[in-house]
């Protein structure tokens, strides 16, 4: 049975893993903010699965408050961020 | 080892094989707008085959109300999120307009509405 969740364990490593790429390389802040939030949400799955295995009910808070912060700063960024301006733009053509 | 503990297993599995596949079109898709699709519907389903996976192994405990209220809390905030990005990025032009089958929006623009929440 262990090895189920150490396939889940391995797959949520590497899904984070490879969203960190995009949330480095961008090329727009749009593409930052949804690998951002692509990433909270694995992380969120690998507190699910560690209580799923582990029984451990202390981390299922931490769950809940992940869900309102990511959803807080998302919007707030999506609000207030800076556009991006033709410079970037124009670096992002070259990519 | 009985038949729930098996279910939550495969309920966590599949909802693991969702977050990759939402990481691999993250990263893999040409635009915006088609990486807010990869990251917004296979990640939200995937979260909630797995908080579903750990309901039934933590079964009968108070927590588990938590871990409803956290898919709850997912199902209703990330079409918020998702229209927020996708419109900003079409505003800014931050698409590929050649992967549009359709343009609404555009339509919208040419009839004198406006297709959005008003102003930002």
């Amino acid at each position: 049975m262990t090895i189920v969740w150490v396939i889940a364990a391995v797959m949520l490593s590497a899904a984070a893993l490879i969203t960190m790429f995009r949330l480095l390389a961008g090329p727009s802040t749009l593409d930052r903010l949804v690998a951002l939030d692509t990433l909270v949400a694995v992380t969120m799955c690998s507190i699910g699965t560690w209580a799923a295995f582990s029984l451990d009910t202390t981390v299922t808070y931490g769950l809940t408050a992940l869900a309102l912060i990511s959803f807080v700063g998302s919007v707030s960024v999506a609000r207030f961020r800076v556009p991006d301006t033709d410079k970037s733009r124009a670096a992002r053509r070259l990519r | 080892m009985n038949a729930s503990d098996i279910v939550a297993a495969v309920l966590v599995l599949g909802g693991s094989t969702l977050a990759l596949t939402a990481a691999i079109g993250v990263v893999r898709f040409p635009d915006t707008l088609t990486r807010m699709h990869a990251a917004t519907k296979p990640q939200v389903l995937g979260l909630l085959l797995v908080l579903a996976g750990a309901a039934i192994r933590l079964r009968g405990n108070v927590d588990v109300g938590m871990i409803i209220l956290t898919g709850l809390f997912t199902l209703i905030t990330a079409p918020v999120v998702a229209n927020r990005v996708g419109q900003l990025a079409y505003r800014e032009q931050n698409i590929r307009d050649d992967l549009l089958t359709r343009d609404e929006m555009h339509e919208f623009a040419e009839s004198g509405e406006t297709g959005g929440n008003g102003p930002n």
